[in-house]
């Protein structure tokens, strides 16, 4: 596994993002580091309100006005996005970086023709003729598997559902060939059979286009699956990332060991046993939080767990931010199979 | 969007017909016309003459159905008052309201829109409270008020602009200025609600998502949307200042339709206030009809529906 940085697409040291509320101020995002390499699939799995979705929108410079991002770096393909002025950084947007949101249903603009906001971003950053741009639209809405795509480009949002809009949002995000694509729980808004679909089809893109890809998503037991590594994030950190199948085979953090063992196994969990699940909620994030977040809910708690626990380096790329992360006090749960 | 015309245009004219038959009805419930027209000092013998002069001595259908008859081809019959045609009378005076509702609405529009904007932009700023006092402002002075000063201000002490009369483009501008500024606040605010609320919706997010240019998310995907419901209250402020310019056109006597409306009723000129509240009531129905049709040209799920 590379880890010349050189080569990384996406660079993320130290990233913070406050939230000023009534309160105080909440730390939605504390201290977090990871990389995406080109073309590859990293998944951010977390519980909402762990700061995956405010991770997003400090990468892409979508963040409320109020809020305040500090970092150590944050380079986009030796990009400094720190210092980028709004200018230049709306000229990555879009056409080296696109967003897929999770609300299909309300994420475009229902004034417009579909053909018209696919279009746009086109003729923005690439400067080519409405025609040209259509072509693309055409092309594209085809490839992410809608018939009739070039009458559909004189439709509006409304007279599309939800997993058609879906399709139209991703194939929208690929209009300019971006390097990097951060699809923001995409499918948890939609049915389930329509749910693996539109899995499918990103995996598909992602490889075909060799496009990078930051899904992020709540659902550890199939969604992420499909990526190359995962991080887990709580409480606004990055408490352990992995190559996909050494974090399901060898979980390091408690956390993760917990969220797998909510999984129910089709087969294997007995018909009508009660589910698993973490007892307790997550800390609140407003003001100072000092000490490993997950202490409170830790079947493996100690006291030294009082300290902030160092991220440690299990093997290669797979590291947890637990004090036992190269100890386990209780055994880990079964490996499942991979495919 | 050709059957939703159409569908409009059928519900328009049987609110229409619906309103000629309410006012006439009201007209001839509100006391004996003929006694009215005849005043205090007549014999009954001349009222009774008025009577059957005026044709008032028939069933209250057939005069409706007659002077339904006159007012499709458009003949509204003769003033009591005047020595002309009641057509006449108001082709004579529309154009003077049709101008002065014109050129306020129009002045409405430009400084509400673009003001409902900045104050969305530029939310709990010191522009957004001065959009707010100028707006608190207009919907508590009367216009009546806010017209004379206009004139002891810009007539009278600077002599910029005449104070009376309608001979001149400088005769609208006062009037203009007072009406418009009644209907400014009301359109400004909903613009400044509409924005912030569009301004707060997925879609535009998606639309900086895109690396869109400030101006394109705020003008192209922002107003158009929040635009929508200003446009139904545009209609009805313009029907309102061109049937309401009464105290308007008497503070800077402009002989427009207001002034004429409240002269018939205060002579018992039947045939002239008829037609007018008919008139005005056009004036709506038209209005509504064409702020419905501009709705589904700005909104794709009304025309589509």
């Amino acid at each position: 596994m590379s880890r010349l940085e050189v080569n990384n697409l996406l660079e993320v040291k130290n990233l913070r993002v406050d939230l000023p509320v009534e309160a105080g101020t909440l730390h939605a995002v504390r201290g977090i580091d990871f990389h995406v390499e080109r073309g590859e699939m990293l998944c951010l799995v977390g519980e909402s309100g762990c700061g995956k979705s405010m991770t997003s929108l400090a990468l892409m410079g979508l963040l409320p006005r109020k809020a305040r991002l500090k970092a150590d770096r944050l380079q986009f393909d030796g990009i400094d996005l720190t210092t980028l002025s709004e200018r230049r950084r709306s000229d990555l947007r879009g056409a080296r970086m696109s967003m897929i949101f999770q609300e299909p249903m309300t994420a475009l603009n229902p004034a417009y023709t579909l053909g018209n906001q696919l279009c746009e971003g086109l003729i923005r950053h690439r400067g080519v003729s409405r025609q040209e741009a259509r072509e693309r639209a055409i092309y594209l809405l085809e490839r992410v598997g809608i018939s009739a795509a070039r009458d559909r480009l004189d439709q509006y949002p409304h007279q599309l559902s939800g997993g058609l809009r879906q399709r139209v949002m991703i194939a929208m995000a690929l209009m300019c060939e971006p390097d990097l694509i951060i699809a923001d729980e995409p499918t948890t808004a939609l049915d389930v059979t329509i749910q693996a679909q539109i899995l499918r089809l990103l995996r598909e893109l992602q490889q075909e286009f060799g496009t990078a890809v930051i899904f992020i998503t709540h659902d550890l037991g199939v969604v992420a699956r499909i990526a190359d590594r995962v991080a887990v994030m709580y409480a606004g950190e990055v408490i352990e990332s992995a190559p996909t199948p050494t974090l399901y085979a060898n979980p390091g953090h408690p956390y993760t060991r917990g969220l797998l063992s909510c999984i129910p196994a089709p087969g294997k969990t007995p018909p009508g046993s009660r589910l698993q699940a973490i007892p307790g909620v997550v800390p609140s994030l407003v003001g100072h939080v000092e000490g490993c977040a997950f202490r409170n809910r830790c079947p493996q708690a100690q006291p030294i767990c009082e300290r902030t626990p160092p991220l440690m380096s299990l093997s290669g790329d797979h590291r947890a931010r637990c004090h036992y992360a190269d100890r386990p006090v209780s055994a880990p749960p079964q490996p499942e199979t991979i495919s | 969007m050709g059957t939703f015309i159409v569908r409009r245009i059928l519900i328009a004219m049987s609110v229409a017909l619906t309103i000629s038959i309410v006012s006439f009805m009201l007209l001839h419930l509100s006391g004996d016309l003929a006694t009215s027209i005849a005043g205090p000092e007549a014999t009954a013998e001349q009222v009774e003459q008025i009577r059957t002069d005026y044709g008032l001595d028939r069933p209250i259908v057939n005069q409706y159905l007659d002077w339904l008859g006159g007012a499709l081809t458009f003949d509204f019959g003769r003033s009591y008052y005047y020595q002309s045609t009641v057509v006449d009378l108001i082709v004579d005076r529309m154009p003077i309201t049709l101008t002065l509702g014109g050129l306020a609405l129009a002045l409405a529009i430009s400084i509400s829109i673009p003001l409902g904007v900045l104050a969305a932009l530029k939310r709990d700023t010191w522009i957004d409270r001065l959009a707010l006092l100028f707006a608190v402002v207009g919907q508590a002075m009367p216009s009546f008020w806010f017209g004379l000063t206009l004139i002891v201000v810009f007539a009278v002490t600077l002599q910029w602009l005449p104070a009376a009369g309608s001979d001149g483009w400088q005769h609208f501008v006062l009037p203009a200025i007072a009406l418009g500024y009644y209907a400014t606040p009301a359109m400004m605010r909903l613009t400044r609600t509409g924005m912030l609320e569009v301004l707060e919706s997925d879609y535009i997010r998606t639309a900086r998502a895109k690396g869109l240019r400030t101006g394109s998310v705020i003008f192209k995907h922002a107003l158009r949307n929040a635009i929508i419901p200003v446009v139904a209250l545009a209609a009805v402020e313009l029907g309102f200042m061109l049937g309401g310019s009464v105290v308007i056109e008497s503070v800077f006597s402009l002989n427009g339709l207001g002034q004429l409306a409240w002269d018939a009723i205060s002579r018992n000129d039947y045939p002239v206030v008829q037609a007018v509240v008919l008139i005005i009531a056009l004036f709506y129905i038209v209005l509504t009809l064409l702020a419905d049709v501009a709705n589904a040209a700005l909104d794709p799920r009304i025309r589509t529906r």
